[in-house]
């Protein structure tokens, strides 16, 4: 690789000891890049996809680990939005917000959902349950309106049955 | 691996299908309706029905009509079912057998189906894209088999310069043109690859998901065309930039990559030549502004992905400073089938100056949302109310939007427009990467051009002030006109800060950011002047 990073072995020994089996994860990705610098998207997407969010420890591990500034790594992980710095929500709500989906009715969805749950777009509810998120588009816009909810793409979304899940999601007892 | 191995695989894989296929979609749209459950039903109705050797379950690419899934086509000559619900099995399987069966049908002569002309989405629906031998049955990889055999480089590029392919990801510069610069580019010295092939799959337009169908319905195909690329431009190393908003995409890219490298058709002496060539996919992380080449290129080296100004070109000083080859995924998909079937034969569909097929996704108010591949020079008429059958309703059609953020807004008064690079040029749009979203009286444009101003805004990499600055300036100003309080003198302002942006920003997104407003200003003038007459602060 042409890449500027052939000092990259020399630093294996610092940073602090991977200690638990997601700790060995991040550490055996960056190893597999060979600690180059360009590998830190790729990092940081194995080291969100453990821990759910980057922590600053996480940051501060991985600029050590490819020897960048902690102001470089700090940078990316804000640039782009699929990076989280903070934890989300025991449960995730996505509602898309492309186009199709928009022409199809996503902000009344969303203004329901919002109103459902008293949460604002892009927020976590106080007690960790549930996050309500919005997405730029999924490419899902043959069957627009489209929502994420769990990790699951749910198709041409309806207010009604949409809000009574938020509900018992927020509310497991029902009470 | 050679040519004579290649067809073995072909027929060994076609010796080995049922007679009859039950193809059922596997793409994203389908799955997120219960494409999954449905497959597996349709494998235990054909096994409860003693059918097994007979005829299979075939999980396949994009069958197209994506807002009427799931879909499942039986092959040969059989029905296309939609919207099938998982209880709908034993019924298709009883139909194999004659039995008349109450599943909803589409007619496959249907102008939808009918007026499309498939290059690029040829085989996509007809075979598993997780297996590549599947891909090789349907002549896949004979093209990079031809060119590494029969052809040099230079001849390569010149079949594709004769072609007139042009690049699908918007622009529409001339594909040929592009990699004779990379392969005239000299490497910089120094060890490893020094020349790169990248595969820009960071489809950020909301409204599209062409590539996002192409990389899951054929990934093998956009291998094949940077393969062929790469040996054009004389690169060794390639990388798949995809949005990490397509995890279906990306898993069955590695998946192909992998069976690729097991075949020797990636990797070290491909077909036995002298040429290598290597691909790696690297994942979005979620920035409409990676779409532009400078930023792509950023963010595969690791960081933000911010634009610099060009000149130089990615196909002089890209990549760590070597020549780079960039083009959009539709691109690279046109190429195998240049290749195997002519450039005249391409240059013969389409337009003087545009050729060959584009695909669509055409979604928003339209009767049948899906992904449509198209002749060039077919107008929007013939698209949206042809192909698409008008809105649901029947209610007329106000104006379709081609091109998202970057793009305008054509009312149905234009409608006779063609789909090719200049005519929706000068009908104040583009072609973009060929989102088309369908709008009907319920869509308030004044409210589309603040909706796209949003989206810039925030997609804004703040590098140049004119984009940071400018794009919150506008979306205020239209904010304001939108609610009720806007004044004559704001729609003055929205229009010198639309020149402002188109002329001084650093990259197309700021460039082409004021365009769904110019296009909706022209347009739809009197809804701008509807929102000021309505203001409660007029002045």
């Amino acid at each position: 690789m042409v890449s500027p990073s052939a000092a990259a072995p020399a630093q294996r020994d610092r940073g602090a000891p991977p200690a638990d089996n997601r700790l060995k994860i991040v550490e055996a990705t960056m190893k597999r890049h060979q600690y180059r610098p360009d590998a830190l998207i790729e990092v940081l997407h194995k080291a969100q996809e453990l821990y759910g969010h980057l922590s600053p420890e996480l940051l501060a591990l991985v600029a050590r680990r490819l020897h960048l500034p902690p102001s470089r790594v700090y940078g990316v992980a804000t640039f782009y939005h699929f990076f989280s710095l903070a934890p989300q929500g025991e449960h995730t709500c996505t509602v898309c917000l492309g186009t199709a989906c928009y022409v199809k009715g996503a902000a009344t969805l969303l203004a329901a959902l919002e109103a459902a749950s008293g949460l604002r777009a892009g927020t976590t509810s106080a007690d960790g349950r549930l996050s309500l998120l919005t997405a730029r588009c999924l490419g899902a816009c043959g069957i627009a309106p489209a929502v994420v909810l769990d990790g699951t793409v749910v198709g041409h979304a309806a207010v009604e049955p949409l809000v009574e899940r938020l509900r018992a999601l927020l509310n497991p007892a029902g009470a | 691996m050679d040519r004579t191995e290649l067809h073995a695989i072909a027929e060994r894989e076609l010796a080995s299908r049922a007679p009859v296929r039950i193809h059922c979609c596997m793409a994203a749209g389908c799955q997120a309706t219960g494409a999954a459950e449905l497959r597996s039903r349709l494998d235990t109705a054909l096994a409860e029905a003693g059918l097994a050797g007979r005829a299979e379950v075939v999980p396949v690419g994009c069958l197209s009509l994506c807002g009427h899934g799931p879909l499942v086509s039986i092959v040969p000559d059989g029905p296309l079912y939609a919207s099938v619900r998982p209880d709908d099995a034993p019924a298709i399987v009883a139909a194999l057998q004659g039995a008349p069966c109450a599943v909803r049908q589409v007619d496959r002569n249907a102008p939808f189906f009918a007026r499309q002309r498939p290059v690029v989405l040829r085989a996509s629906g007809s075979f598993d894209p997780e297996r590549i031998e599947e891909y090789i049955a349907v002549g896949g990889y004979q093209a990079l088999a031809t060119v590494l055999h029969d052809l040099s480089p230079a001849e390569v590029i010149e079949q594709i310069t004769r072609s007139g392919l042009r690049g699908r990801g918007g622009a529409g510069y001339p594909t040929g043109l592009k990699w004779a610069t990379v392969a005239k580019s000299a490497a910089p010295p120094g060890d490893g690859p020094r020349k790169f092939v990248v595969c820009n799959g960071d489809e950020g337009d909301p409204g599209a998901f062409m590539d996002r169908s192409i990389l899951e319905s054929n990934p093998h195909l956009v291998l094949e065309g940077m393969a062929i690329a790469a040996y054009a431009v004389g690169a060794s190393q390639g990388y798949l930039y995809v949005r990490g908003e397509y995890p279906l995409a990306i898993q069955r890219l590695t998946k192909a990559i992998s069976q690729a490298r097991k075949y020797g058709l990636l990797g070290a002496q491909i077909f036995e030549s002298g040429f290598d060539f290597r691909v790696e996919i690297r994942v979005g992380a979620g920035a409409f502004v990676c779409g532009e080449e400078t930023a792509l290129i950023a963010s595969i080296e690791g960081r933000r992905g911010q634009p610099r100004p060009r000149p130089p070109y990615p196909a002089e000083s890209g990549l760590w400073g070597c020549p780079t080859l960039i083009n959009n995924v539709e691109t690279f998909a046109n190429v195998a089938p240049i290749i195997q079937h002519g450039p005249e034969w391409f240059a013969a569909i389409g337009t003087a100056t545009s050729k060959g097929t584009k695909v669509f996704a055409l979604t928003g108010n339209v009767r049948n949302t899906g992904l449509i591949e198209v002749p060039m020079g077919m107008t929007l008429r013939e698209i949206v109310e042809e192909l698409g059958g008008g809105t649901p309703d029947g209610s007329p059609v106000k104006a379709v939007q081609t091109g998202g953020p970057s793009g305008g807004c054509i009312p149905a008064a234009r409608f006779d427009t063609p789909v090719d690079y200049e005519s929706l040029a000068a009908a104040g749009s583009i072609m973009g990467s060929g989102g088309m979203v369908v709008m009907d009286a319920t869509t308030n444009m004044v409210e589309i051009a603040r909706y796209y101003m949003e989206f810039c805004r925030d997609e804004s990499c703040g590098k140049c002030i004119p984009c940071r600055v400018g794009t919150v300036q506008m979306h205020r100003l239209l904010s304001g006109i939108a609610s009720g309080h806007g004044s004559a003198a704001d729609l003055a302002q929205l229009e010198q800060l639309s020149q402002l942006l188109r002329e001084t920003s650093l990259c197309g997104l700021g460039q082409s950011a004021p365009n769904p407003v110019l296009s909706t200003l022209h347009y739809f003038r009197d809804e701008y002047e509807a929102c000021l007459a309505a203001s409660k602060d007029p002045g």
